[in-house]
Protein backbone atom coordinates (compact mmCIF):
# COMPACT_ATOMS: atom_id res chain seq x y z
CA UNK A 1 0.00 0.00 0.00
CA UNK A 2 1.42 3.31 -0.99
CA UNK A 3 0.72 6.32 1.50
CA UNK A 4 1.87 9.85 1.55
CA UNK A 5 3.97 10.57 5.45
CA UNK A 6 6.38 11.82 6.43
CA UNK A 7 10.21 10.48 7.21
CA UNK A 8 8.71 10.13 11.21
CA UNK A 9 5.13 8.26 10.60
CA UNK A 10 7.67 6.12 7.94
CA UNK A 11 9.88 5.01 11.07
CA UNK A 12 7.24 4.26 13.04
CA UNK A 13 5.98 2.04 10.28
CA UNK A 14 9.32 0.24 9.74
CA UNK A 15 9.41 -0.08 13.42
CA UNK A 16 5.68 -1.13 14.08
CA UNK A 17 6.56 -3.82 10.99
CA UNK A 18 9.46 -5.07 12.80
CA UNK A 19 7.01 -6.62 15.37
CA UNK A 20 9.53 -5.09 18.06
CA UNK A 21 8.77 -6.23 21.78
CA UNK A 22 9.74 -3.35 23.89
CA UNK A 23 9.89 0.29 22.35
CA UNK A 24 11.24 2.99 24.83
CA UNK A 25 11.48 6.45 24.36
CA UNK A 26 11.41 10.03 24.89
CA UNK A 27 10.09 13.18 22.63
CA UNK A 28 12.82 15.63 20.99
CA UNK A 29 11.96 17.90 18.55
CA UNK A 30 12.19 16.99 15.61
CA UNK A 31 11.86 13.41 16.43
CA UNK A 32 8.52 13.89 18.42
CA UNK A 33 6.15 12.62 16.04
CA UNK A 34 7.97 9.43 15.81
CA UNK A 35 6.74 8.61 19.07
CA UNK A 36 3.31 9.96 18.73
CA UNK A 37 2.86 7.87 15.67
CA UNK A 38 4.32 5.02 17.68
CA UNK A 39 1.69 5.48 20.74
CA UNK A 40 -1.29 5.39 18.34
CA UNK A 41 -0.47 2.19 16.76
CA UNK A 42 -0.37 0.55 20.03
CA UNK A 43 -3.50 2.85 21.28
CA UNK A 44 -5.26 1.54 18.10
CA UNK A 45 -3.95 -2.39 18.94
CA UNK A 46 -1.90 -2.49 15.52
CA UNK A 47 1.13 -2.80 17.37
CA UNK A 48 1.24 -4.78 20.55
CA UNK A 49 4.44 -4.27 22.73
CA UNK A 50 5.14 -2.74 25.37
CA UNK A 51 6.08 1.21 25.73
CA UNK A 52 8.05 2.41 27.98
CA UNK A 53 7.60 5.77 29.17
CA UNK A 54 10.76 7.53 31.14
CA UNK A 55 12.26 10.49 31.92
CA UNK A 56 15.46 11.27 29.80
CA UNK A 57 17.27 9.83 26.29
CA UNK A 58 19.76 8.37 28.96
CA UNK A 59 16.80 6.45 30.57
CA UNK A 60 15.51 5.04 26.83
CA UNK A 61 18.60 3.25 26.16
CA UNK A 62 19.08 1.69 29.44
CA UNK A 63 15.24 0.81 29.19
CA UNK A 64 15.97 -0.80 26.04
CA UNK A 65 19.58 -2.52 26.79
CA UNK A 66 17.67 -3.97 29.54
CA UNK A 67 14.92 -5.05 27.39
CA UNK A 68 16.91 -6.42 24.75
CA UNK A 69 18.90 -8.85 27.37
CA UNK A 70 16.20 -10.09 28.44
CA UNK A 71 15.31 -11.27 24.97
CA UNK A 72 12.97 -8.83 23.56
CA UNK A 73 13.80 -6.92 19.82
CA UNK A 74 13.88 -3.42 21.29
CA UNK A 75 13.61 0.14 19.44
CA UNK A 76 14.09 3.83 20.27
CA UNK A 77 13.73 7.07 18.22
CA UNK A 78 16.25 10.33 19.30
CA UNK A 79 17.63 13.19 18.18
CA UNK A 80 20.33 15.61 18.46
CA UNK A 81 20.71 16.44 22.52
CA UNK A 82 18.84 13.44 23.26
CA UNK A 83 21.38 11.20 21.33
CA UNK A 84 24.22 13.28 23.30
CA UNK A 85 22.43 12.66 26.47
CA UNK A 86 22.67 8.68 25.68
CA UNK A 87 26.01 8.58 24.92
CA UNK A 88 27.64 6.54 27.46
CA UNK A 89 24.82 3.97 27.42
CA UNK A 90 25.08 3.67 23.35
CA UNK A 91 28.64 2.11 24.45
CA UNK A 92 26.82 -0.35 26.85
CA UNK A 93 24.97 -1.66 24.14
CA UNK A 94 27.06 -1.97 21.40
CA UNK A 95 29.79 -4.10 23.92
CA UNK A 96 27.01 -6.15 25.23
CA UNK A 97 26.46 -6.94 21.49
CA UNK A 98 22.85 -5.94 21.37
CA UNK A 99 21.25 -5.28 18.32
CA UNK A 100 18.80 -2.56 19.47
CA UNK A 101 17.60 -0.53 16.49
CA UNK A 102 17.61 3.37 16.91
CA UNK A 103 16.71 6.17 14.54
CA UNK A 104 18.03 9.46 15.13
CA UNK A 105 16.66 12.72 13.55
CA UNK A 106 19.79 14.52 12.55
CA UNK A 107 19.81 17.94 14.00
CA UNK A 108 22.12 20.56 15.10
CA UNK A 109 23.61 21.23 18.82
CA UNK A 110 22.86 24.31 20.47
CA UNK A 111 24.47 26.72 21.61
CA UNK A 112 23.15 28.79 19.31
CA UNK A 113 20.19 26.35 19.92
CA UNK A 114 19.03 25.02 16.34
CA UNK A 115 16.40 22.23 15.48
CA UNK A 116 17.50 21.99 12.26
CA UNK A 117 19.28 19.56 9.79
CA UNK A 118 23.07 18.65 10.95
CA UNK A 119 25.39 16.05 10.69
CA UNK A 120 27.25 16.85 14.23
CA UNK A 121 24.96 14.49 16.48
CA UNK A 122 25.43 11.12 14.78
CA UNK A 123 28.48 11.42 14.12
CA UNK A 124 30.29 12.47 17.40
CA UNK A 125 28.89 9.39 17.92
CA UNK A 126 30.98 7.43 15.66
CA UNK A 127 33.14 5.29 17.82
CA UNK A 128 30.56 4.09 19.85
CA UNK A 129 30.64 0.78 17.85
CA UNK A 130 26.84 1.28 16.56
CA UNK A 131 26.68 1.03 12.75
CA UNK A 132 25.38 4.32 11.03
CA UNK A 133 23.25 4.13 8.05
CA UNK A 134 22.07 7.53 6.28
CA UNK A 135 19.02 7.96 4.88
CA UNK A 136 18.52 9.88 1.17
CA UNK A 137 14.63 9.51 1.22
CA UNK A 138 11.10 8.17 3.68
CA UNK A 139 11.02 4.89 1.64
CA UNK A 140 14.58 4.04 2.69
CA UNK A 141 13.64 4.91 6.35
CA UNK A 142 11.55 2.78 6.64
CA UNK A 143 13.32 -0.40 4.40
CA UNK A 144 16.38 0.30 6.75
CA UNK A 145 14.34 0.04 10.01
CA UNK A 146 13.81 -3.55 8.72
CA UNK A 147 17.07 -4.21 7.31
CA UNK A 148 18.63 -3.40 9.87
CA UNK A 149 17.08 -5.38 12.66
CA UNK A 150 18.07 -8.16 10.08
CA UNK A 151 21.95 -7.51 9.89
CA UNK A 152 22.28 -6.18 13.54
CA UNK A 153 21.17 -9.72 14.82
CA UNK A 154 22.91 -11.86 12.33
CA UNK A 155 24.39 -14.56 14.96
CA UNK A 156 28.04 -13.41 13.35
CA UNK A 157 27.43 -9.52 13.95
CA UNK A 158 25.18 -9.34 16.88
CA UNK A 159 25.59 -4.89 16.81
CA UNK A 160 23.40 -1.88 17.52
CA UNK A 161 22.35 -0.13 14.38
CA UNK A 162 21.78 4.15 14.23
CA UNK A 163 19.45 4.69 11.19
CA UNK A 164 19.95 8.54 10.50
CA UNK A 165 17.04 10.71 9.17
CA UNK A 166 18.10 14.49 8.11
CA UNK A 167 15.68 17.18 10.14
CA UNK A 168 12.73 18.38 8.22
CA UNK A 169 13.71 17.70 5.10
CA UNK A 170 12.90 13.68 5.97
CA UNK A 171 10.94 13.92 9.20
CA UNK A 172 8.46 16.54 8.46
CA UNK A 173 8.45 16.60 4.58
CA UNK A 174 5.26 14.34 3.31
CA UNK A 175 6.54 11.72 0.27
CA UNK A 176 4.60 8.70 -1.27
CA UNK A 177 6.47 5.58 0.73
CA UNK A 178 5.61 2.03 -0.09
CA UNK A 179 4.16 0.22 3.29
CA UNK A 180 5.14 -3.52 3.19
CA UNK A 181 2.46 -6.14 4.04
CA UNK A 182 2.84 -7.41 7.59
CA UNK A 183 3.22 -11.25 6.54
CA UNK A 184 6.23 -10.01 3.90
CA UNK A 185 8.31 -8.28 6.29
CA UNK A 186 7.67 -12.05 8.75
CA UNK A 187 8.74 -13.68 5.85
CA UNK A 188 11.73 -11.62 5.38
CA UNK A 189 12.78 -10.90 8.86
CA UNK A 190 12.73 -13.71 11.18
CA UNK A 191 11.93 -13.40 14.74
CA UNK A 192 14.55 -12.64 17.31
CA UNK A 193 16.41 -15.48 18.25
CA UNK A 194 19.58 -14.34 20.34
CA UNK A 195 22.38 -16.62 21.36
CA UNK A 196 22.27 -15.48 24.98
CA UNK A 197 19.71 -13.31 27.05
CA UNK A 198 19.13 -13.07 30.78
CA UNK A 199 17.71 -15.86 32.06
CA UNK A 200 16.51 -17.43 35.88
CA UNK A 201 17.00 -21.21 34.27
CA UNK A 202 20.27 -20.33 33.17
CA UNK A 203 21.81 -18.09 35.03
CA UNK A 204 24.68 -15.74 33.19
CA UNK A 205 26.41 -12.49 34.25
CA UNK A 206 26.58 -9.21 31.25
CA UNK A 207 29.56 -6.35 31.76
CA UNK A 208 30.75 -7.37 34.58
CA UNK A 209 34.74 -6.94 35.52
CA UNK A 210 37.32 -7.89 33.23
CA UNK A 211 40.91 -7.50 33.36
CA UNK A 212 43.59 -6.34 31.23
CA UNK A 213 44.29 -9.87 30.06
CA UNK A 214 40.65 -10.21 28.46
CA UNK A 215 39.38 -6.89 27.42
CA UNK A 216 40.88 -6.24 24.39
CA UNK A 217 39.70 -9.75 22.90
CA UNK A 218 36.41 -8.33 23.60
CA UNK A 219 37.27 -5.27 21.42
CA UNK A 220 39.26 -7.06 19.01
CA UNK A 221 35.56 -9.30 18.18
CA UNK A 222 33.17 -5.91 18.07
CA UNK A 223 36.47 -5.21 15.22
CA UNK A 224 35.20 -8.63 13.32
CA UNK A 225 31.61 -7.91 14.36
CA UNK A 226 31.72 -4.88 12.31
CA UNK A 227 33.98 -5.93 9.20
CA UNK A 228 31.31 -8.70 8.89
CA UNK A 229 28.66 -6.24 9.24
CA UNK A 230 30.06 -4.65 5.85
CA UNK A 231 29.22 -8.27 3.93
CA UNK A 232 26.05 -8.46 5.86
CA UNK A 233 24.65 -4.86 4.76
CA UNK A 234 25.23 -5.94 1.24
CA UNK A 235 23.56 -9.60 1.25
CA UNK A 236 20.49 -8.01 3.58
CA UNK A 237 20.13 -5.38 0.94
CA UNK A 238 20.21 -7.74 -1.86
CA UNK A 239 17.48 -10.11 0.14
CA UNK A 240 15.86 -7.03 0.51
CA UNK A 241 15.62 -6.47 -3.20
CA UNK A 242 14.20 -9.89 -3.72
CA UNK A 243 11.58 -9.69 -1.38
CA UNK A 244 10.16 -5.98 -2.52
CA UNK A 245 11.95 -4.99 -5.62
CA UNK A 246 13.49 -2.14 -4.18
CA UNK A 247 17.17 -1.73 -3.48
CA UNK A 248 19.10 1.28 -1.74
CA UNK A 249 22.58 0.84 -2.75
CA UNK A 250 23.99 -1.53 0.11
CA UNK A 251 27.00 0.87 1.57
CA UNK A 252 27.92 2.75 -0.96
CA UNK A 253 25.20 3.98 -3.59
CA UNK A 254 26.00 4.83 -6.83
CA UNK A 255 24.85 7.06 -9.62
CA UNK A 256 25.95 7.32 -13.18
CA UNK A 257 29.93 6.63 -11.92
CA UNK A 258 30.25 3.98 -14.63
CA UNK A 259 32.69 6.80 -16.85
CA UNK A 260 32.75 9.34 -14.06
CA UNK A 261 35.66 12.01 -14.16
CA UNK A 262 34.52 13.47 -11.82
CA UNK A 263 32.68 12.26 -8.36
CA UNK A 264 30.17 14.18 -6.21
CA UNK A 265 29.84 12.19 -2.75
CA UNK A 266 26.98 13.19 -0.47
CA UNK A 267 25.08 11.92 2.48
CA UNK A 268 21.54 12.10 3.12
CA UNK A 269 19.33 14.13 1.91
CA UNK A 270 21.42 16.25 -0.39
CA UNK A 271 22.07 13.02 -2.59
CA UNK A 272 18.77 13.40 -3.69
CA UNK A 273 19.30 16.76 -4.73
CA UNK A 274 22.72 15.87 -6.34
CA UNK A 275 21.17 13.20 -8.23
CA UNK A 276 19.05 15.37 -9.81
CA UNK A 277 22.10 17.59 -10.52
CA UNK A 278 23.92 14.93 -12.33
CA UNK A 279 21.46 14.67 -14.74
CA UNK A 280 21.60 17.78 -15.46
CA UNK A 281 25.39 17.77 -15.79
CA UNK A 282 24.85 14.96 -17.90
CA UNK A 283 22.86 16.40 -20.23
CA UNK A 284 25.22 19.22 -20.64
CA UNK A 285 27.62 16.82 -21.57
CA UNK A 286 29.75 16.67 -18.19
CA UNK A 287 30.88 13.03 -17.18
CA UNK A 288 29.90 13.49 -13.27
CA UNK A 289 28.24 10.44 -11.24
CA UNK A 290 27.19 10.84 -7.06
CA UNK A 291 28.65 8.57 -4.67
CA UNK A 292 26.40 8.40 -1.58
CA UNK A 293 27.84 7.17 0.95
CA UNK A 294 25.05 5.49 2.54
CA UNK A 295 26.81 3.40 5.59
CA UNK A 296 29.24 5.22 7.88
CA UNK A 297 30.07 2.62 9.89
CA UNK A 298 31.25 0.21 9.49
CA UNK A 299 32.97 2.46 6.18
CA UNK A 300 33.08 1.34 3.05
CA UNK A 301 36.95 1.37 2.42
CA UNK A 302 36.51 -1.25 -0.52
CA UNK A 303 33.67 0.47 -2.19
CA UNK A 304 35.35 3.90 -2.12
CA UNK A 305 38.28 3.44 -3.18
CA UNK A 306 36.81 0.84 -6.21
CA UNK A 307 34.37 4.11 -6.79
CA UNK A 308 37.57 6.36 -7.56
CA UNK A 309 39.84 4.29 -10.37
CA UNK A 310 39.45 6.38 -12.98
CA UNK A 311 38.56 9.51 -11.35
CA UNK A 312 40.09 12.66 -11.87
CA UNK A 313 38.43 14.65 -8.99
CA UNK A 314 35.98 14.01 -5.83
CA UNK A 315 34.23 16.56 -4.11
CA UNK A 316 32.92 15.52 -0.43
CA UNK A 317 30.33 17.34 1.02
CA UNK A 318 30.17 17.21 4.89
CA UNK A 319 27.03 18.60 6.79
CA UNK A 320 29.56 18.63 9.33
CA UNK A 321 32.79 19.74 10.82
CA UNK A 322 34.94 18.36 13.30
CA UNK A 323 36.73 21.51 14.51
CA UNK A 324 40.36 21.63 14.11
CA UNK A 325 40.22 19.29 11.60
CA UNK A 326 38.12 18.70 8.42
CA UNK A 327 34.83 17.57 7.66
CA UNK A 328 34.49 13.78 8.92
CA UNK A 329 33.21 12.21 5.56
CA UNK A 330 36.64 13.74 3.59
CA UNK A 331 38.48 12.69 6.66
CA UNK A 332 37.29 8.67 6.06
CA UNK A 333 37.44 9.34 2.65
CA UNK A 334 41.06 10.18 1.98
CA UNK A 335 42.29 7.95 4.94
CA UNK A 336 40.77 4.97 2.77
CA UNK A 337 42.49 6.23 -0.18
CA UNK A 338 46.47 7.12 1.05
CA UNK A 339 48.73 4.25 -0.08
CA UNK A 340 46.44 3.91 -3.02
CA UNK A 341 48.07 4.03 -6.39
CA UNK A 342 45.43 6.27 -7.58
CA UNK A 343 44.20 8.94 -5.94
CA UNK A 344 42.10 11.56 -7.51
CA UNK A 345 42.41 15.57 -6.47
CA UNK A 346 39.63 15.67 -3.12
CA UNK A 347 38.55 18.66 -2.10
CA UNK A 348 35.58 19.22 1.13
CA UNK A 349 32.75 21.36 1.48
CA UNK A 350 30.95 21.93 3.63
CA UNK A 351 27.07 22.35 2.96
CA UNK A 352 24.00 22.54 4.82
CA UNK A 353 25.23 22.75 8.27
CA UNK A 354 22.39 23.88 10.49
CA UNK A 355 19.41 23.43 8.10
CA UNK A 356 21.10 25.51 6.14
CA UNK A 357 19.56 24.97 2.72
CA UNK A 358 21.33 23.16 0.01
CA UNK A 359 20.55 24.02 -3.20
CA UNK A 360 20.91 23.15 -7.10
CA UNK A 361 22.77 25.84 -7.96
CA UNK A 362 25.15 25.24 -4.47
CA UNK A 363 25.81 21.90 -6.53
CA UNK A 364 26.64 23.52 -9.60
CA UNK A 365 29.01 25.75 -8.29
CA UNK A 366 30.43 23.15 -6.13
CA UNK A 367 31.22 21.17 -9.43
CA UNK A 368 32.53 24.11 -11.26
CA UNK A 369 35.22 24.35 -8.52
CA UNK A 370 36.07 20.63 -8.59
CA UNK A 371 36.93 20.87 -12.18
CA UNK A 372 38.50 23.82 -11.85
CA UNK A 373 41.12 22.71 -8.05
CA UNK A 374 41.37 19.97 -11.00
CA UNK A 375 42.78 21.17 -13.43
CA UNK A 376 44.89 23.98 -11.76
CA UNK A 377 45.93 22.44 -8.15
CA UNK A 378 43.81 22.67 -4.86
CA UNK A 379 43.58 26.18 -3.79
CA UNK A 380 42.53 24.65 -0.01
CA UNK A 381 41.20 20.98 1.69
CA UNK A 382 38.21 22.42 3.11
CA UNK A 383 35.74 25.66 1.97
CA UNK A 384 32.06 26.83 3.47
CA UNK A 385 29.64 27.24 1.12
CA UNK A 386 26.91 29.45 1.27
CA UNK A 387 28.33 31.50 3.78
CA UNK A 388 27.01 35.29 5.23
CA UNK A 389 30.23 37.26 5.56
CA UNK A 390 31.20 40.05 3.12
CA UNK A 391 32.54 39.15 -0.27
CA UNK A 392 30.36 35.30 0.59
CA UNK A 393 32.62 32.06 -0.44
CA UNK A 394 35.26 30.72 1.71
CA UNK B 1 3.41 18.12 -16.34
CA UNK B 2 6.93 19.84 -14.94
CA UNK B 3 7.51 20.42 -11.66
CA UNK B 4 4.83 23.10 -10.25
CA UNK B 5 5.86 24.17 -6.69
CA UNK B 6 2.88 26.08 -4.53
CA UNK B 7 3.21 28.17 -1.34
CA UNK B 8 0.63 28.73 1.65
CA UNK B 9 0.68 31.85 3.50
CA UNK B 10 -1.20 31.03 6.94
CA UNK B 11 -1.59 31.61 10.53
CA UNK B 12 -0.46 28.60 13.01
CA UNK B 13 -4.15 26.99 13.42
CA UNK B 14 -5.81 27.70 9.80
CA UNK B 15 -4.40 24.34 8.55
CA UNK B 16 -2.10 25.65 6.32
CA UNK B 17 0.31 22.53 6.64
CA UNK B 18 -2.60 20.25 6.70
CA UNK B 19 -3.76 22.00 3.27
CA UNK B 20 -0.24 21.37 1.85
CA UNK B 21 -0.52 18.02 2.58
CA UNK B 22 -4.02 17.49 1.41
CA UNK B 23 -3.24 19.43 -2.07
CA UNK B 24 0.22 16.50 -2.29
CA UNK B 25 -2.72 13.55 -1.39
CA UNK B 26 -4.94 14.97 -3.86
CA UNK B 27 -2.44 15.23 -6.58
CA UNK B 28 -0.86 11.49 -5.71
CA UNK B 29 -4.53 10.26 -6.23
CA UNK B 30 -4.35 11.64 -9.39
CA UNK B 31 -0.61 9.62 -10.01
CA UNK B 32 1.33 12.47 -9.46
CA UNK B 33 4.65 12.20 -7.43
CA UNK B 34 4.52 14.89 -4.50
CA UNK B 35 5.95 16.66 -1.20
CA UNK B 36 4.74 18.78 0.80
CA UNK B 37 6.60 20.24 3.91
CA UNK B 38 5.92 23.23 6.06
CA UNK B 39 8.93 26.05 6.49
CA UNK B 40 11.47 24.65 8.50
CA UNK B 41 10.18 26.97 11.48
CA UNK B 42 8.81 26.76 14.88
CA UNK B 43 4.63 26.68 14.66
CA UNK B 44 2.94 28.24 17.25
CA UNK B 45 -1.21 29.42 17.25
CA UNK B 46 -1.86 32.71 15.17
CA UNK B 47 2.23 32.97 14.28
CA UNK B 48 2.89 33.15 10.51
CA UNK B 49 3.47 29.64 9.15
CA UNK B 50 4.52 28.71 5.92
CA UNK B 51 3.86 25.48 4.07
CA UNK B 52 5.11 24.20 0.68
CA UNK B 53 3.74 21.53 -2.17
CA UNK B 54 5.63 20.50 -4.58
CA UNK B 55 3.50 18.30 -7.75
CA UNK B 56 5.49 16.45 -10.57
CA UNK B 57 4.88 13.71 -13.31
CA UNK B 58 8.63 12.73 -12.89
CA UNK B 59 9.95 11.70 -9.27
CA UNK B 60 10.77 14.77 -7.33
CA UNK B 61 14.18 14.85 -6.04
CA UNK B 62 15.27 18.65 -5.19
CA UNK B 63 15.45 18.24 -1.33
CA UNK B 64 15.13 22.34 -1.08
CA UNK B 65 12.45 24.74 -0.21
CA UNK B 66 10.80 26.80 -2.87
CA UNK B 67 12.06 29.58 -4.06
CA UNK B 68 10.24 30.95 -7.34
CA UNK B 69 6.39 28.96 -6.42
CA UNK B 70 4.33 28.78 -9.57
CA UNK B 71 1.50 29.22 -7.09
CA UNK B 72 0.46 31.52 -3.74
CA UNK B 73 -2.28 30.57 -1.63
CA UNK B 74 -2.87 33.01 1.01
CA UNK B 75 -5.23 31.85 3.75
CA UNK B 76 -5.33 35.32 6.25
CA UNK B 77 -5.56 38.44 4.35
CA UNK B 78 -3.94 40.73 7.64
CA UNK B 79 -0.45 38.86 6.16
CA UNK B 80 -0.59 40.67 3.38
CA UNK B 81 0.14 43.98 5.18
CA UNK B 82 3.76 42.50 5.96
CA UNK B 83 4.57 39.76 4.29
CA UNK B 84 5.25 39.82 0.79
CA UNK B 85 3.49 36.76 -0.52
CA UNK B 86 4.27 37.11 -3.83
CA UNK B 87 8.21 37.09 -3.44
CA UNK B 88 9.80 35.02 -6.24
CA UNK B 89 6.51 34.06 -8.11
CA UNK B 90 7.20 32.84 -11.25
CA UNK B 91 5.84 35.00 -14.23
CA UNK B 92 2.49 33.72 -15.11
CA UNK B 93 1.91 32.33 -11.76
CA UNK B 94 -1.26 32.95 -9.73
CA UNK B 95 -2.38 34.50 -6.43
CA UNK B 96 -5.18 32.69 -4.87
CA UNK B 97 -6.12 35.14 -1.79
CA UNK B 98 -9.40 34.36 1.55
CA UNK B 99 -11.36 37.26 0.65
CA UNK B 100 -14.51 38.66 -1.42
CA UNK B 101 -13.72 39.43 -4.96
CA UNK B 102 -13.91 43.25 -4.02
CA UNK B 103 -11.81 43.65 -1.19
CA UNK B 104 -9.46 41.45 -3.04
CA UNK B 105 -8.80 44.46 -6.02
CA UNK B 106 -6.80 46.36 -2.92
CA UNK B 107 -3.87 43.81 -3.30
CA UNK B 108 -3.72 44.69 -7.28
CA UNK B 109 -1.26 47.01 -7.10
CA UNK B 110 1.26 44.89 -5.14
CA UNK B 111 1.80 42.45 -8.13
CA UNK B 112 0.63 42.10 -11.64
CA UNK B 113 -0.15 38.81 -11.49
CA UNK B 114 -3.69 37.06 -11.62
CA UNK B 115 -5.48 37.03 -8.49
CA UNK B 116 -8.38 34.08 -7.70
CA UNK B 117 -10.40 35.13 -4.75
CA UNK B 118 -12.64 33.11 -2.53
CA UNK B 119 -14.82 33.80 0.75
CA UNK B 120 -13.23 30.62 2.59
CA UNK B 121 -13.77 32.66 5.53
CA UNK B 122 -17.76 32.91 4.99
CA UNK B 123 -17.05 29.13 3.71
CA UNK B 124 -15.40 27.47 6.80
CA UNK B 125 -18.24 29.52 9.39
CA UNK B 126 -20.76 28.13 6.89
CA UNK B 127 -19.96 24.86 7.02
CA UNK B 128 -19.13 24.89 11.19
CA UNK B 129 -15.10 24.51 10.94
CA UNK B 130 -13.42 25.64 13.78
CA UNK B 131 -14.86 29.07 15.55
CA UNK B 132 -16.68 32.25 13.97
CA UNK B 133 -13.56 34.06 15.74
CA UNK B 134 -10.94 31.71 14.41
CA UNK B 135 -11.97 29.16 11.12
CA UNK B 136 -10.47 26.23 9.65
CA UNK B 137 -10.33 27.55 6.31
CA UNK B 138 -7.44 25.31 4.55
CA UNK B 139 -10.23 22.54 3.06
CA UNK B 140 -12.49 26.05 1.55
CA UNK B 141 -9.08 27.36 0.07
CA UNK B 142 -8.00 23.98 -0.92
CA UNK B 143 -11.43 23.41 -2.87
CA UNK B 144 -11.37 26.77 -4.47
CA UNK B 145 -7.79 26.08 -5.74
CA UNK B 146 -8.47 22.94 -7.18
CA UNK B 147 -10.67 25.11 -9.54
CA UNK B 148 -8.37 28.50 -9.84
CA UNK B 149 -5.08 26.66 -10.88
CA UNK B 150 -6.74 23.46 -12.98
CA UNK B 151 -3.62 21.40 -11.15
CA UNK B 152 -6.52 18.90 -9.36
CA UNK B 153 -10.02 17.55 -9.74
CA UNK B 154 -12.35 18.41 -6.76
CA UNK B 155 -13.28 14.81 -6.61
CA UNK B 156 -9.37 13.88 -5.45
CA UNK B 157 -9.51 17.12 -2.80
CA UNK B 158 -12.53 15.04 -1.69
CA UNK B 159 -11.15 12.19 -1.85
CA UNK B 160 -7.56 13.42 -0.02
CA UNK B 161 -9.57 15.06 2.90
CA UNK B 162 -11.63 11.71 3.35
CA UNK B 163 -8.26 9.83 3.69
CA UNK B 164 -6.45 12.53 6.33
CA UNK B 165 -9.26 14.58 7.62
CA UNK B 166 -10.19 12.89 10.92
CA UNK B 167 -12.77 14.99 12.30
CA UNK B 168 -15.97 16.87 10.70
CA UNK B 169 -15.45 15.27 7.15
CA UNK B 170 -18.35 15.62 5.32
CA UNK B 171 -18.80 18.91 6.34
CA UNK B 172 -14.64 20.00 5.07
CA UNK B 173 -15.82 17.82 1.91
CA UNK B 174 -18.74 20.18 1.43
CA UNK B 175 -16.94 23.37 2.24
CA UNK B 176 -14.08 22.12 -0.64
CA UNK B 177 -17.15 21.76 -2.80
CA UNK B 178 -18.93 25.37 -2.15
CA UNK B 179 -15.34 27.17 -2.59
CA UNK B 180 -14.98 25.13 -6.00
CA UNK B 181 -18.09 26.61 -7.23
CA UNK B 182 -17.51 30.34 -5.69
CA UNK B 183 -13.88 31.33 -6.31
CA UNK B 184 -13.50 34.44 -8.93
CA UNK B 185 -10.91 35.20 -10.78
CA UNK B 186 -9.29 38.47 -11.53
CA UNK B 187 -6.93 38.11 -14.72
CA UNK B 188 -3.78 40.34 -14.53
Amino acid sequence: MRKVITGNHATAYGAKLSRPGVISAYPITPQTTIVEHIADFIADGELSCEFVKVESEHSAMAACISAQNTGARTFTATSAHGLALMHEMLMWAAAGRLPIVMVNVNRAMGPPWSIWADHLDSVAQRDTGWMQVYCEDNQEILDTTIMSFKVGESRDVLMPTMIAEDAFYLSHTVEPVDIPDQEDVDAFLPPYDPPFKLDVDDPKGFGSLVMPNNYMEFRYLMKLALDRARERIVEVDREFEEAFGRSHGGLVDLYRCEDAEYLIVAVGTTSSTVREVVDQLRSEGEKVGLARIRVFRPFPVDEVRAMVRGVKGVAVLDRVYSFGAFGPFYTELIAALYGQDERPVIKDYLVGIGGRDVRSKHIRDIYSNLKAVTRDGLDSETEWIDLNRPGGGA
Amino acid sequence: MDLIEIRFHGRGGQGAVIASRLLAEAAFIEGKDVQAFPFFGVERRGAPVTAFTKIDDRPIRIKSEIYEPDHVIVLDTALLGYIDVVQGLKPGGRVLINCPLERAAQYRARSKAPIDAVDGTGIAIGHGLGSRESPIVNTSMLGAFARSSGLVGIDAVAEAIRRQVRRKVEANIEAARDAHDRVDTMEG
